[in-house]
């Protein structure tokens, strides 16, 4: 029973120290006034602002459609990558592994610069698909750091007792393979998604005129002090996923969802 | 499906990173290889040496060293005591742990400033407490704070997926066999979360090493960390020659945590994970 | 977990669909301009209104430092029409053939722009070809009045060990070694190295007594009383007084720099007519006293300063300080890639320490 007190209180206390700052954010977004340092009073105001600023909210479906399409394409592409690269001889399987940490090693910046490049010499006209393209291709490292653990532990005879069994091996691979690389797959889609959803550098390099990122905003910003427009936004879409979550987690059906 | 068919399958991504990552990696080789007129030279990557790169370089291996390990004590116990609970909550657990990655980062960041200022919210209920302040603001202590806090749920995450994965069978075998808590802990539980672990310690130690924002809005600026000097090279200085010379650098760490990641990994795969 | 996977990316996608009502219309009857600015550097209702009058669609773009806007619009990547960098800046701009001239039969409201402010861009722009000054200010010392009760009027109140960990300096190379150029006598653009060389020791001497080198918090930091002194921009000065009154900003008797932001106009843009629209229409007074009013940086137009109703901003030192009255301000000069990375060096020593 202590031990179990002992548990909760220590998942307790992280969530504290993971939701502090969210909570710090979420007091801003009612704060009359204008700089994070001065509480200024109780205020709705910033609500209503966000609601009337186009290029906010033309902002935040650019980052979501951004997110959401690049995570996908990623996790698709990543997952199938693994397949391969647990086939590959131990050699080459560690060179494309290192290949495939790179954009996680590089410093944002030499990232975003030397796709600017790339893309200049590919004669893309900068926008919106060149966003998405190298979002892509840093969110693909995620997944397959994801999914490379699950698919270790897989026992490869499984798979080929339902090749042997009869199976077609995309059946076989949907039936027994993905159930149990499923977790790995969904945390690597979601790790993607927040990576997409936060990148402010490599976004700012590959980016045109006029298309503007939630992140690339905020950053613009910071000479003139963040909008508390952005507290506000932050709170609504805090709050939304929150509630989403507890209406899915209280569902009934989900009983017997494996996590 | 023989091997070669399933090597196949990679081949969209083998091209996708061929293009996008090998391809600027080359850029990145060639412009810190040669200086301002285009001419090879090794001046760059050698620059490491200088007292004051290396030892920007030394603090940052040090700090996010630091902060893996903190996040490694953490995260361990955590993703234990998460797996034990109702299997109903797995999904929203994990939610929650990513949750707070989707408010921008550096909104996150900024609000540490105002929880951790000399005149900040933590110090104005210690105050009102009566007890001490807290000043950690502006010193490595609070660079150490920022890197866990951003990178946690990285350390979580995949050490969370690899528990979830063990056969509970396995466990009550060892249990049957006469093993005590700790052994089965060290004999079975941790060997089979290997993998995991060093997902996480990649996940965690590498954006830690590079990073730059944290240690510029909680470390004052006063810490000067090789992600700093990179940025600054190649946001201040504009010099692009040395900046990637420096990258060029800290990309032997991949190849240093490859060595160490297959050193640990029993399977003998000497792969990254 | 799969039904939470499916509901999140309903909801994103109901989220996309209900955002896209908001897109932009496509460009105007009369073709369109890209404005490349700061963020936050302009009132939005200003571009609405130049659409409006003249039927040209402003694609507007934000960058957030010189440096990092400098090598967009190198590499062409996108294809700018109006640009607003600082001094230093355009001239690096200039050296590098980046620039086109500027047609000022184009701009009639260029009168507006007061002289002095020409003949302050002649240090980076010698002929005034190519710049229309956007705004300008100086840089200085804000203190809190409540913490320091002597008179401050020098730079060497930085390196007072009375108020260790209550000073705030700049964060960027060229800021932080005019401070300390300044203090030791010498020019701010100098690239004599016994100068420099002492310049980095004042600021190594200084380094323990710094609470923080920030850039853009120093304005929140000042407000909520985390530091006694700061260097800080004069036009962020205005605006930490408005939201707390304890501060006062002081022009040091060694001298400054007077900064400048300008529009200037790419060689490569596409609707240099349109840009050119777009220049005179900011210099427009009325269209200059919205832009001062939202962003409190001072205007060079002196027709917009004579409309200021408020009179003690009108009437502020802060805000249009008498540049005569000073006899060693100055203004940043490109020096070079040499000169920028002997800087670097001496700088990375100061932080490394």
């Amino acid at each position: 029973m202590i031990k179990n007190t002992a548990k909760k209180i220590y998942v307790f206390l992280i969530f504290v120290f993971l939701y502090a700052p969210i909570a710090t954010l979420i007091v801003l977004s009612f704060n009359a006034s204008k700089t994070r340092a001065k509480w200024g009073g109780f205020t709705l105001k910033w609500y209503i602002a966000l609601f009337k600023n186009d290029d906010i909210l033309q902002a935040l479906f650019n980052t979501l459609a951004i997110a959401l399409i690049a995570s996908l394409v990623a996790t698709v592409v990543g997952t199938i990558a693994c397949i391969a690269i647990m086939n590959l001889k131990k050699r080459s399987r560690t060179v494309v592994m290192g290949i495939t940490n790179i954009p996680m090693l590089n410093a944002d910046i030499v990232t975003g610069i030397s796709l600017m490049l790339l893309f200049i010499s590919m004669g893309l006209r900068f926008g919106f698909g060149t966003i998405l393209l190298s979002h892509i291709t840093f969110c693909i490292p995620y997944v397959i750091l994801s999914v490379m653990p699950r698919m270790k532990q897989l026992n490869p005879s499984t798979f080929e007792a339902a090749l042997d069994l009869g199976a077609g091996p995309i059946y076989g691979f949907f039936k027994v393979v993905f159930p149990d690389i499923l977790p790995g797959v969904l945390s690597g889609f979601l790790m993607a998604f927040t990576m997409s959803l936060d990148d402010f550098i490599i976004t700012h390099f590959t980016k045109g005129a006029g298309v503007d990122t939630l992140s690339t905003k905020i950053y613009t910003e910071v000479k003139k002090g963040i909008k508390p427009e952005m507290y506000a936004l932050s709170t609504i879409i805090f709050v939304t996923v929150l509630i989403l979550l507890l209406l899915v987690n209280k569902a009934p059906a989900d009983k017997k969802q494996e996590a | 499906m023989n091997s070669t068919k399933k090597k196949l399958l990679g081949t969209p991504y083998f091209i996708w990173s061929a293009i996008f990552i090998v391809v600027p990696l080359c850029m990145v080789f060639y412009y810190g290889l040669t200086d301002k007129s285009g001419a090879f030279t090794m001046e760059n990557i050698l620059s490491i040496a200088t007292p004051e790169h290396s030892k920007a370089l030394w603090l940052a291996l040090l700090l996010s060293l630091i902060s893996t390990v903190i996040c490694l004590l953490l995260a361990y116990p955590l993703a234990m005591i998460l797996c034990k609970m109702n299997v109903n909550q797995h999904s929203f657990i994990v939610l929650i742990f990513i949750l707070p990655m989707w408010m921008n980062f550096l909104l996150r960041t900024l609000a540490w400033q105002t929880l951790l200022e000399k005149t900040g919210v933590i110090n104005s209920i210690l105050t009102f407490l009566h007890l001490p302040t807290l000043n950690i603001i502006n010193t490595p202590y609070a660079i150490v704070l920022g890197m866990v806090y951003n990178f946690l749920p990285f350390m979580v995450l995949p050490i969370y997926n690899a528990l979830s994965k063990i056969d509970v069978n396995v466990i009550n075998a060892a249990r049957d066999l006469g093993a005590n808590e700790l052994q089965v802990f060290l004999k079975v539980t941790l060997p089979l979360t290997v993998p995991g672990i060093i997902s996480g310690i990649t996940m965690v130690f590498i954006p830690a090493l590079t990073t730059f924002v944290i240690s510029n809005l909680l470390g004052g600026s006063k810490i000067l960390l090789i992600g700093n000097v990179v940025e600054q090279e190649f946001t201040q200085a504009s010099n692009w020659h040395l900046g990637s010379g420096l990258s060029i650098v800290l990309m032997l760490f991949i190849i240093l945590n490859m060595v160490i990641s297959a050193v640990f990994d029993k399977d003998g795969e000497g792969s990254v994970l | 977990m799969k039904k939470l996977f499916c509901s999140t990316l309903a909801l994103c996608a109901a989220l996309s669909l209900i955002l896209t009502g908001c897109g932009s219309s496509g460009s105007g009857e009369n073709g369109e301009v890209v404005v490349y600015n700061w963020g936050e550097y302009i009132d939005p209702e200003t571009i609405t209104m130049f659409e409006e009058e003249t039927g040209i669609k402003v694609v507007y773009d934000e960058f957030e430092t010189n440096e990092v806007m400098y090598p967009k619009v190198e590499a062409g990547a996108t294809a700018y029409d109006v640009i607003c960098p600082s001094d230093y800046m355009i001239q690096k701009m200039i050296d590098n053939d980046l620039l086109a001239e500027i047609n000022f039969d184009n701009i009639p409201n260029a009168k507006n722009i007061g002289q002095q402010y020409f003949e302050q861009s002649k240090e980076f722009d010698p002929d005034n070809k190519y710049s229309v000054p956007y705004c300008f200010g100086t840089v200085g010392i804000l203190y809190n009045k409540t913490m320091v009760d002597e008179p401050v009027d020098s730079w060497s109140i930085l390196w007072d060990d009375k108020y260790a960990d209550n000073i705030l300096m700049q964060d960027s190379v060229r800021d932080a070694f005019m401070v300390a150029l300044k203090l030791n006598g010498y020019s701010m653009n100098s690239l004599d190295e016994n100068e420099l060389e002492a310049a980095k020791n004042s600021l190594i001497e200084q380094k323990p007594l710094v609470q923080a080198y920030v850039i853009d918090q120093v304005r929140d930091k000042m407000i909520g009383n985390e530091a006694a002194i700061g260097v800080i921009y004069s036009g962020e000065a205005i605006y930490t007084q408005r939201e707390n009154p304890d501060l006062e900003y002081v022009i040091p008797k060694e001298g400054t720099n007077v900064w400048i932001d300008s529009w200037v106009i790419p060689k490569n843009a596409p609707n240099k007519e349109n840009a050119e629209k777009f220049i005179d229409f900011m210099c427009r007074e009325d269209i200059a006293l919205m832009n001062f009013e939202y962003i409190t940086y001072s205007t060079p137009n002196v027709a917009a300063q004579a409309l200021i109703e408020d009179e003690d901003i009108k009437n502020s030192k802060i805000a249009f300080p008498d540049l005569s009255q000073y006899d060693n301000l100055e203004t940043f000069h490109y020096l070079g890639e040499e000169g920028d990375e002997l800087y670097n060096n001496l700088w990375k020593e100061v932080k490394a320490q």
